[in-house]
């Protein structure tokens, strides 16, 4: 994608020599790079290649092997993620990163209003009034395309791919400066995924969000990141610039992965 | 050096590892340099590699040896050798590329399809319409079909709707890969005039053009991509 990148020259994320083992198992091993603000890396790879691995040891939700993973704090400076307490990575959870998971039901509370879900993020910043959080979470609702008759219901009526704007909805709510995605398209039909890339395209360069993306789609990688890294086998065996990466591959694997797109 | 692109020696050879790990050298000892104003046409038969060298520039394919230089924001860098922040960088602020397929958004209208790379540079929306809509008036693309995403146009709507595009811009430096086929005669000249008034905004450059006339209406200088040919 050719959407313009907030010109920054200090990395948001840093991963330094990043590896997992499972006992003799390694899920993911040596992985090294530098996220910056505004900047959109989508992880690709086959099942089993390490990439949600990656994902959760980036957003600090596994602990690694090896190396580490740092974030510049709101105040500017670069954390190791492991030393941080744990009240310290509740707060990121909860402000300054979104996740986004493949299942919206793991990333909703299926069971309250969709105006609720997209409110609770607020309220876990100290907002505490009614018609600003309400207000707040309706032009979410809008922003993503939800009708906001629909803000009393919840999630459990609504369809697929309306669950999965919602959950965008809730994690962009309080305008984190990073957003993990887990398949962020993966369950849905072909026409509602392309409404929700168009929808998060926009979002994601409105906002400057910088954004790491796993998916197994090639499509969803050019559609929405700048930068990709091809994964294989727990190791990073390709990155680059995405168009260029897609175009003129050259590992044998990346040829592989472009060559077994169908034409639509 | 004022050159605002000069390359070279730059080369590029495609391993087929699904094919066995043939390797396909398409261009060697690529050197040419493209002054601020000028429009420098590649000419050579198809295959010759002439659409590889404009994506060499453009950085969307790898180069694997020698040197781009691009002039970029009073400096010059190596795309070559550029991380991929900065290869972004300079397709924002430095260098466009015109295709001859349009990439087709879903869902945006014609009109901030055209916009979009002036609010991507920070010009008000209002402002970076009117200048579009004046470029689509001029390509002869009926104001009804603005509000139209332009997935649903004819070949050459599409294809004008793209120069529109790249045309709107002041970038510094533009690619043309045959911006005029499948247009008519009337719109060709229109695109050969947008050509001549880059030219005297000093914008420099590189075009592949199949048709004879255009090449002499829009050539200061013509670069013979066959004697680049990468035999095996």
């Amino acid at each position: 994608m050719s959407e313009p990148l907030v010109q920054d020259d200090q990395p948001l994320l840093v991963a330094d020599h990043l590896g997992k083992n499972y006992g003799r198992l390694t899920a993911c091993r040596d992985v090294s790079f530098a996220l910056y603000p505004g900047e959109v890396l989508a992880i690709v790879g086959e099942s089993g290649s390490g990439k949600s691995t990656l994902l959760q040891l980036l957003s600090a939700q596994l602990a690694p092997t090896g190396g580490c993973v740092s974030y510049r704090m709101r105040d500017g400076v670069l954390r190791d993620l492991a030393s941080l307490g744990e009240a310290e990575r509740r707060f990121l959870f909860r402000t300054d990163w979104g996740y986004v998971h493949q299942d919206p039901a793991q990333g909703l509370r299926m069971a309250v209003s969709a105006g609720a879900n997209v409110g609770e993020r607020l309220m876990a910043v100290g907002w505490n009034h009614y018609g600003r959080i309400r207000d707040t979470a309706s032009s979410w609702l809008e922003r993503v395309e939800i009708d906001t008759a629909r803000i009393d219901d919840a999630p459990r009526a609504y369809s697929g791919g309306m669950r999965q704007r919602l959950q965008i909805a809730r994690n962009l709510v309080t305008e984190p400066r990073l957003a993990f995605m887990d398949e962020p398209t993966g369950g849905l039909d072909v026409s509602v995924q392309a409404r929700l890339l168009d929808l998060m395209r926009n979002l994601v360069s409105e906002l400057g969000l910088a954004a790491i993306v796993v998916t197994h789609d090639l499509a969803v990688a050019r559609l929405l990141s700048h930068r990709v890294m091809v994964m294989k086998g727990g190791r990073v065996i390709e990155t680059g610039l995405t168009d260029q990466v897609l175009d003129d591959p050259r590992e044998p694997y990346t040829q592989l992965l472009v060559s077994s797109i169908l034409p639509a | 050096m004022t050159a605002m692109i000069d390359i070279t020696n730059a080369e590029k050879t495609f391993t087929m590892h699904l094919q066995g790990g043939v390797e396909l050298p398409v261009v060697r000892g690529v050197s040419f340099q493209v002054e601020p104003g000028e429009c420098v046409v590649l000419s050579g038969p198809s295959g010759a590699g002439k659409s590889s060298i404009l994506k060499m520039i453009f950085g969307n394919y790898r180069c694997d040896g020698g040197r781009i230089g691009i002039r970029h924001r009073g400096a010059v860098i190596d795309l070559a050798t550029a991380e991929p922040r900065q290869v972004l960088s300079v397709r924002r602020s430095t260098i466009g590329y015109v295709s001859q397929f349009l990439r087709a958004v879903p869902r945006v209208a014609t009109i901030d399809v055209v916009a979009e790379p002036l609010i991507a540079n920070g010009s008000a929306r209002a402002e970076a319409r009117e200048q579009a809509g004046a470029l689509l008036r001029r390509l002869n693309i009926p104001e009804r079909l603005w509000a139209l995403p332009p997935s649903t146009f004819s070949g050459g709507e599409q294809q004008r709707v793209n120069i529109a595009r790249g045309f709107i811009s002041d970038l510094p430096i533009l690619l043309l890969d045959e911006p005029t086929a499948s247009l008519d005669a009337a719109n060709r000249a229109v695109v050969v005039e947008l050509i001549g008034q880059k030219k005297r905004e000093g914008v420099a450059m590189v075009a592949i053009v199949h048709d004879d006339e255009i090449r002499h209406l829009i050539a200061d200088r013509i670069v013979d991509v066959t004697s680049f040919a990468a035999a095996a």
